[in-house]
């Protein structure tokens, strides 16, 4: 009887334990020639985790990874069975908009949060936001407003703009041309996933643009800089990217030709804060690489959802409290790019800035912070938000 | 439009089509010789770039590892003969699709597993990273000059070895009537292993040519895949001159595409409507081109067989 009483007492511990437990579905592109995004942002994100001894907000937690292979049917299909199945209590871990476009009905369907590690398109901060999203990363148009801003700053007279022939790339150039007033020598769209610029190196050259704004992903970004460099062209015209298509994972493919860029982000690896270099130093311990833009966005989207966790007292489920919780927790967490602001609309209130692709000390390269460019920006869409 | 100008986009036009070619010419050997249809094509290239990077890195050099890569890629593509293509020469298309469509998916993992996910390094030997000025005061990359150079050493060496060799007439032989060239005591098993290593070198060559100006990452061949694919049916499949001139035609249709298209439309069209007609126009040209092509020629322009 004794015997039968423990192992009741036991079960019972074991279920209360099991219904306090937090349960994350991370689903993000993992593999495919995009993967190395998905991974720097999961090794963010697993870092954060482990120096939480495994425990998020003191809840034990388990971290569900599912591989999206950047196809937006295949991430509805992970995202509902993470959701269903697995039956987790938050989501997060999108690298690409068109994925979070596709998954976003069903997490909002089934009333679970999801923070975002990267992708914060316009359509979730305007008029389709919701008390369910919660961005740790950036909205979509802000490191583009900051190039612009930063040209501007720069006294460019003149831009020549390119990026791909789709939805991204267009609102990349309209977040630039938001922020810069000088003229724009032209708009070039190139076919995506492009492998040879010679042509548009070619009219770039005759252009003789002051400034050349790049908005170029993954590979495309690379083949560019690689064409750019070889073309003589960095002598001729100054080159300004986003920051995280000329980051750390970049670096290490392209190598010296990227030196003398500019780029523009929300995080930079010598940020002087005690938060910042204690993530690039576990970082670098536990990876033996420098952590890119992208492993910062998952490892602040962890150490936020530890704080709101914490904050609400694990009731993940009560949408008030929650939201609540995970509003406040920017300010609350230590995360390398300091304390900041959430805006109604879930997007953080944050300061952005230039950075400047030089050797380090070592002789790595490295996107070292030079200025700061845009303050406590916010999205340009919280306008349309109705929540307040 | 300057006249320098113009010519720099001529010259660009070849130069992509000469990169183009570089990996056509393999998969036409392969595709029209061997009847076989050989996606994992670009999963060689990749293997290619990576041996490439891998090997410069380690012996510091740019044209050291270049014979290395070459070598290593064509055992690589040896042993996939020996052990699996070889099986696949009797099925239907259908069944060769399918199985070479799994050494794509097996590649990618396999190169992921051994390099890691994130792009790798390839940078272009120290003295031609910079541009050289062309007479008429041209500026051009002095690196893909050294394409263009390498795509018709290529050209020729192919034709020489196709049209001069013994090789190559044991090689048209088998492509012509492979039963007949049997029963004349021809080696074909050993032939077709041979055929399949040089067109793995070659997509050594193309990974290794191009990864200095590409991004040598897992899933670098699936992209480029389908121009070459153009290439061939455009050339007819089989022939490597008509991997030559169908590469030429691509990358020159497609870069003037891209150069000229949204200057002639901003000249009659309101600009709103330019800017969109012109990108979208010239990132379907080649198609339109193979499609032309295939209406007035099925067969590709220089069809191999009758």
């Amino acid at each position: 009887m004794k015997v039968l009483a423990t192992a009741f007492a036991a079960l019972l511990a074991f279920n209360a334990q099991a219904a306090s437990e937090l349960k994350i579905g991370f689903l993000s592109t993992l593999s495919g020639p995009a993967g190395g995004i998905g991974i720097e942002i999961r090794d963010g994100f697993n870092l954060a985790v482990k120096l939480a001894g495994g425990r998020l907000g003191g809840l034990p937690t388990e971290v569900i990874f599912a591989d999206d292979t950047l196809n937006p049917e295949t991430g509805k299909q992970l995202a509902e069975r993470l959701l269903k199945r697995d039956r987790v209590n938050l989501m997060t871990g999108v690298v690409f908009s068109n994925v979070m476009l596709a998954v976003w009905p069903t997490i909002e369907e089934s009333k679970v949060f999801y923070v975002a590690p990267n992708a914060t398109p316009t359509t979730i901060t305007g008029k389709g936001c919701s008390p369910y999203f919660f961005s740790a990363s950036w909205p979509n148009e802000a490191h583009h407003e900051a190039a612009g801003a930063f040209a501007q700053s720069k006294g460019f007279k003149n831009a020549y703009l390119i990026a791909p022939n789709y939805p991204a790339g267009k609102d990349a150039l309209t977040g630039f041309k938001r922020t810069y007033k000088g003229q724009i020598v032209a708009e070039q769209y190139v076919k995506l996933n492009q492998l040879d610029y010679s042509a548009e190196l070619a009219q770039i050259r005759a252009a003789k643009a002051d400034a050349l704004y790049a908005f170029l992903p993954g590979g495309m970004g690379i083949n560019f800089i690689k064409q750019f460099v070889a073309a003589g062209l960095s002598n001729e015209v100054q080159l300004i990217v986003p920051g995280f298509v000329s980051d750390q994972d970049v670096v290490r493919a392209v190598g010296d030709p990227m030196l003398g860029m500019f780029d523009t982000s929300h995080w930079a690896y010598d940020l002087d804060n005690d938060a910042n270099r204690k993530f690039v130093a576990e970082f670098q311990k536990e990876y033996k690489r420098i952590p890119s833009l992208f492993a910062e966005q998952g490892y602040t989207a962890a150490l936020i959802i530890d704080q709101a966790v914490k904050d609400a007292k694990g009731k993940v489920e009560d949408v008030k409290a929650f939201r609540a919780a995970l509003m406040k927790a920017p300010e609350r967490a230590k995360t390398p790019r300091g304390p900041f602001k959430e805006a109604a609309n879930g997007t953080p209130i944050q300061d952005y800035y230039v950075r400047a692709l030089v050797k380090d000390r070592e002789g790595h390269i490295v996107n070292k912070k030079i200025s700061t460019i845009l303050t406590h920006h916010q999205d340009f869409w919280l306008k349309d938000c109705p929540m307040k | 439009m300057s006249t320098i100008l113009f010519l720099e986009q001529t010259l660009n036009g070849v130069q992509f089509g000469l990169m183009l070619f570089l990996l056509a010419a393999g998969l036409t050997l392969v595709f029209g010789i061997m009847d076989m249809i050989n996606l994992a094509h670009g999963s060689l290239y990749m293997v290619g770039a990576y041996f490439m990077a891998s090997f410069v890195q380690a012996t510091g050099s740019f044209w050291l590892g270049l014979p290395l890569a070459l070598g290593a890629t064509a055992l690589v593509g040896a042993a996939l003969e020996m052990t699996l293509l070889r099986r696949l020469y009797g099925r239907d298309h259908l069944t060769q699709v399918l199985a070479t469509f799994a050494i794509i998916l097996i590649a990618n993992e396999a190169v992921r597993i051994a390099w890691g996910s994130q792009p790798i390094m390839l940078n272009a030997p120290p003295s031609l990273t910079g541009p050289v000025t062309l007479p008429g005061g041209l500026h051009y990359a002095s690196y893909r000059l050294l394409i263009i150079g390498v795509g018709a050493a290529v050209a020729l060496a192919l034709y020489f070895l196709v049209a001069k060799t013994r090789v190559g007439m044991l090689v048209r032989a088998g492509a012509s009537n492979r039963e007949m060239a049997i029963a004349m005591g021809v080696n074909i098993r050993r032939l077709f292993t041979i055929v399949f290593a040089l067109g793995a070198a070659l997509c050594a060559l193309a990974g290794a040519m191009l990864g200095p100006i590409l991004a040598v990452q897992v899933g670098m061949g699936e992209n480029i895949l389908i121009l070459a694919f153009v290439v061939i049916v455009i050339g007819g499949i089989g022939s490597i001159r008509g991997a030559l001139v169908g590469s030429l035609l691509v990358g020159i249709v497609d870069t003037s595409g891209r150069a000229f298209l949204p200057l002639v439309f901003s000249a009659f069209l309101p600009p709103q409507l330019a800017s969109a007609a012109g990108p979208a126009i010239a990132s379907v040209l080649i198609y339109l081109l193979m499609a032309v092509v295939l209406y007035f020629r099925p067969q590709g322009l220089f069809p191999a067989r009758g």
